[in-house]
């Protein structure tokens, strides 16, 4: 079981809504996927003049927990100011925040997201926040009240996996009570099942769902992957050794070429 | 046999000119004054490109495109043949290898194909795609002219008004996010376009810049006018375009020639496309009345193809299952 702050989660697969064909090719992932977790990312604009409710209502059918996302911020002014539309439009304190220091990557900014974090966390909101894979940055999230945190595993959409193993296995080492979530960069279910395997709580994943020629059967394909993941990790995999382990004892064998 | 055709975006002129054509007696009721920016097919981009759709809209929108190309060429004279160029930039390859992978109905293209296409892209981009067999229109001049050939078939049309004691017969309901009380599962997406005049760059079809966050679209209008289109935005409200929608758009025709930097900026625009969950156009029976709706950012690809469909439904009792549905209860006698 995934435990979100006050909430308890059987599936460890969230998804991200944009970009998918249609609602309707997302609301059918979302079922084949068994997904209880999706990320609205949620225009200024629209939040303004209550013009998405078009959208939000086929959100809201889903029966799955929202997790907003202030996907396109580039301040803490900008973020803290969609969280607080995002808690108004859709009702929860819950709220994955990002804060984009360099367009080209998407990359956090980590010192915008942290101050961001301490301003959201104070006011209430339970906070998720984007971001790198680096450690003491981990640190000043915890320390802003953040008890979720979500590393990414590459740039946001590029599908490149676990791009820095080194530092995740790292991060997942030094909070091993902190919920991680790999969000961002994953391409193949082979990649979600891997961050699972390494200890990663959950995985976040848009783009390699939304924009596969068939998101549907995508979506399946990552829940299971993510199921396989975890499974592996709580059988206890072996270590992996630089010479061959004979499964079967080579000693009293009749017969050597 | 009297029938009412309401909307006159190119649903409700494609509906009118088949239901014309097949020997009603068919009015065309239009709530706006006059035809214009009331009708979200004034923003359109005008692109008919079955196949480019192909990508992310599954086969029936390419088939009702594919189908509604001739009927262009036929009631449109404006209709433009020349094909469409999709480039990318160089670091956004994949995006293009995607895409030919999902579409198909194209060719490859090197850096001197795509120059020999467009000759003043020469330079810019080392892989294309061309899908030879597409087209595109100028939508506002496609209104019109569908309007004047309406009249002069005996169309009544009547502007000012969107029925109560006007309506005869049957009607044929064209009229988008309007007809939201009765298809409650509507939503509108709010589209964003820009007009551009450069006389002294010159493109002989639409060109696609693929990208995976801001795909964008350059349709030469003629004239040296250029349309570049169009966001997408889950959104009702077409009051207004956002200056990020407008620095997207402007950067991504930029990017495409540098030309643009020096553009005179004609129009800024935004309009509601009516969609239903799926995306997908829909001919709908409510009582007496024959709702086709959902064309999404499909309308000038798709409305002659879906024109024929409500017209025979509606002259001759027929029932086309990719559009109706299964639905027995969509089933009517003439």
């Amino acid at each position: 079981m995934l435990q979100l702050y006050q909430s308890t989660l059987r599936s460890r697969l969230l998804l991200g809504t944009a970009r998918y064909p249609s609602p309707a090719v997302l609301s059918a992932a979302v079922r084949s996927a068994g997904v209880e977790v999706v990320t609205v990312a949620l225009r200024r604009e629209a939040a303004g003049e209550r013009a998405g409710q078009g959208f939000w209502s086929l959100i809201r059918a889903l029966n799955v927990r929202v997790l907003p996302n202030t996907a396109g911020c580039h301040s803490v002014k900008e973020a803290v100011t969609t969280a607080h539309m995002a808690r108004e439009v859709f009702g929860t304190t819950w709220v994955k925040l990002e804060v984009i220091g360099e367009d080209d990557t998407l990359q956090p900014d980590v010192f915008g997201l942290t101050e961001a974090a301490r301003i959201l966390c104070a006011e209430g909101f339970e906070v998720f926040p984007y971001t790198t894979e680096d450690l003491v940055v981990a640190e000043h999230l915890l320390a802003a009240g953040c008890r979720v945190l979500m590393p990414w595993g590459a740039p946001i959409g590029s599908g490149r996996g676990l791009n820095n193993l080194f530092a995740l296995k790292a991060l997942r080492a030094h909070f091993p009570d902190v919920p991680l979530i790999i969000d961002a960069g994953l391409g193949v279910p082979s990649q979600a099942a891997q961050a699972l395997e390494l200890g990663f709580d959950a995985v976040l994943v848009n783009t390699a769902v939304a924009q596969a020629a068939d998101p549907v059967q995508m979506a399946a394909a990552f829940a299971r992957a993510v199921e396989a993941g975890a499974a592996a990790r709580a059988a206890g995999p072996i270590e992996p050794r630089d010479f061959a382990a004979p499964s079967t004892p080579v000693i009293g064998t009749a017969f050597r070429p | 046999m009297q029938v009412s055709v309401i909307g006159a975006g190119v649903a409700g002129l494609s509906c009118a000119l088949e239901l014309a054509a097949r020997g009603a007696d068919v009015q065309l009721l239009e709530r706006a004054g006059a035809p214009g920016p009331a009708a979200c097919s004034w923003f359109a981009g005008g692109m008919l490109a079955p196949w480019c759709e192909l990508e992310s809209c599954g086969p029936l929108i390419a088939q009702l495109g594919a189908e509604s190309l001739p009927w262009w060429r036929e009631h449109f004279p404006g209709t433009v043949l020349n094909g469409t160029l999709v480039v990318t930039h160089g670091r956004d390859l994949p995006e293009l290898t995607q895409f030919a992978r999902r579409t198909g109905h194209c060719r490859p293209l090197d850096a001197a194909a795509v120059a020999a296409l467009e000759p003043e892209l020469a330079g810019r981009f080392a892989h294309g795609l061309h899908f030879a067999d597409e087209g595109h229109l100028d939508p506002r001049a496609a209104l019109s002219a569908l309007l004047e050939r309406a009249r002069a078939c005996g169309v009544t049309v009547r502007f000012g008004t969107a029925g109560g004691a006007e309506i005869r017969g049957p009607v044929i309901d064209c009229t988008g996010l309007a007809a939201r009380a009765v298809l409650q599962d509507l939503r509108g997406v709010k589209g964003e376009m820009l007009l551009l005049r450069l006389p002294e760059l010159e493109l002989a079809r639409p060109v696609r810049v693929l990208h995976p966050r801001l795909p964008v679209y350059v349709v030469p209008r003629g004239a040296g006018l250029f349309l570049v289109g169009a966001t997408m935005l889950e959104s009702d409200a077409a009051t207004r375009v956002s200056a990020r929608s407008l620095l997207e758009l402007l950067s991504a025709a930029y990017a495409l020639h540098p030309a643009f930097g020096e553009a005179e900026v004609l129009e800024i625009g935004s309009g509601v496309r009516p969609a239903f969950p799926d995306n997908q156009p829909r001919l709908e029976w409510r009582g007496q009345r024959l709702h086709v709706n959902g064309l999404y950012r499909h309308g000038f690809l798709v409305a002659p193809a879906l024109a024929r469909r409500a017209a025979e439904a509606l002259l001759e009792g027929r029932h086309f299952a990719e559009v109706m549905g299964e639905d027995p209860g969509q089933r009517r006698l003439a």
